[in-house]
């Protein structure tokens, strides 16, 4: 009997396991995650799910029989793994062997060292817990001071607006997701979120906090002040990968892995072990020499399978090299809601030169497909509204595919 | 049992991932609403109906049978 461990418990991890089981993979599958929630779907936990009730059953992913003798050990972490021994060591000490390893730890919402800035009052929004803790700060009237103006930022602002909130958003860029879809389309989200009601204050940092009674009084770098009932960071991610420490693996970013997902050593890919989801930083000729990791939703499925697929013929003993020389070249896509503003985005926007966006359909101010080239290569498309327009350049990102007048 | 595509209509946000994986059983109309064009698909159709129920956003499709 083999076992395939599998440390952490989202989405890429459900999809590695189903993936081992759809390509005849029948022994044991053991799944060690830290939240005790079953794998289920986060994007709803900073738009729908905190606009309203909140609950495990809306959010997990359904079980497919095929999975059924999965065993989930919820609530329990993974502190440390040897590769070379074939084990893992969890936080009660207990050590597990495997013949497999998946690492799918993910990714914690970062947490902003502020002076003084050790209040109940600060929240983030990533896990289930996070967003039932939140919901019911968000009341009307309520002053909510958000940190950080990326997407998360941006959805939990225009929620919290909806709920009645009187919402400040404030971050050290000077535009709200500037950095993945660049100035002029940032500038028009600007305008329409100003419009709603939200109150930025840009090109800022918080340089302290202090508790006053019931609210905080947050230091801005520029001087000014600003008060809050709540506060809600979403500054980005720090990969949850010191568990692997020790392994000879390049952990600077996620993990480094060839295109089979498999960590690199001095350059030479570990057999056995897969790195999925956020963690992973793999090649993707699709968009030029490098490896990327990506923390868009379909990255989870895309990576769990092609995990699975390299996993499971090795543990069969069927046509590992084989699948191993497949080709892996997923290509990202995203979407944000932000009151009426349907977000989405197909590719690497972010690997378009500067002057390399175009609008391609539509208009700006209103509904509109914009293009994200390199040269004269479509890196990736970015649609407000238009998804039927959007989803038809799906196929025509990448480098070598469809050129964009 | 026959294969059974339900989609929970109150779930659907007309992202159309599901297109992409099933386009003979899902279409977005030209309002760009989603269509579901066979609800009884063949079962030659059952892992690309499974791979459109897999990467919905909002996981909207489920599958009877």
């Amino acid at each position: 009997m083999s076992r395939v461990l599998i440390a952490g418990a989202g989405m890429a991890a459900l999809r590695t396991a189903e993936a081992l089981r759809a390509c005849g993979y029948s022994d044991e599958i053991v799944v060690v995650g830290d939240e005790k929630y079953p794998p289920y779907n986060r994007p709803p936990l900073s738009k729908e799910a905190l606009a309203g009730e909140p609950t495990l059953e809306q959010l997990a992913f359904r079980q497919k029989a095929s999975t059924e003798d999965v065993v989930w050990r919820l609530g329990e972490t993974v502190v440390s793994a040897d590769l070379a021994g074939r084990t893992v060591a969890l936080a009660s000490g207990e050590v597990l062997a495997w013949d497999a390893l998946v690492a799918a730890t993910g990714v914690r919402a970062r947490i902003l060292p502020i002076p003084g800035g050790d209040s109940v009052r600060r929240h983030v929004v990533r896990t289930l817990d996070d967003t039932l803790e939140l919901r019911p700060l968000l009341t009307p009237g309520a002053r909510v001071v958000i940190l950080g103006a990326g997407f998360i930022g941006c959805e939990v602002a225009a929620t919290a607006v909806r709920l009645g909130c009187e919402v400040t958003c404030v971050a050290l860029d000077p535009l709200p997701m500037l950095r993945p879809l660049g100035p002029d389309v940032a500038a028009e989200l600007l305008r329409r979120h100003e419009e709603r009601g939200i109150t930025f204050r840009l090109g800022v940092s918080v340089s302290a906090m202090a508790e006053n009674g019931t609210t905080v009084e947050l230091q801005l770098s520029d001087g000014s002040t600003v008060t809050a009932d709540v506060i809600v960071e979403a500054v980005g991610s720090v990969c949850a990968v010191s568990w692997l420490d020790g392994n000879g693996l390049d952990l600077r970013d996620g993990v480094l892995v060839d295109s089979a997902l498999r960590p690199l050593v001095n350059g030479s890919p570990v057999d056995g072990v897969a790195v999925v989801g956020d963690l992973a930083r793999f090649p993707n000729p699709l968009f030029g020499t490098g490896e990327w990791r990506v923390e868009h939703w379909s990255l989870p499925s895309d990576t769990g399978r092609r995990a699975g697929a390299v996993l499971g013929a090795r543990l069969v003993g069927e046509g590992y090299d084989e699948v191993v020389a497949l080709p892996f070249e997923p290509i990202p896509s995203f979407w944000s809601d932000q009151f009426d503003v349907r977000l989405k985005s197909y590719g690497m926007p972010g690997l378009a030169d500067p002057d390399g966006v175009r609008l391609l359909e539509g208009d700006l101010a209103d509904e509109c497909v914009i293009g994200y080239h390199r040269g004269s290569e479509l890196m990736g498309v970015v649609g407000i509204g238009m998804v039927r327009l959007v989803n038809s350049y799906r196929d025509k990102v990448g480098l070598g595919k469809v050129e964009s007048p | 049992m026959a294969l059974k595509v339900v989609v929970d209509m109150n779930v659907c946000q007309d992202h159309g991932q599901c297109v992409f994986a099933a386009p003979q059983v899902f279409q977005l109309d030209d309002d760009g609403r989603l269509v579901v064009l066979i609800e009884e698909p063949d079962e030659s159709l059952r892992a690309a109906v499974e791979d459109a129920a897999d990467v919905c956003p909002v996981q909207a499709i489920s599958i009877k049978g």
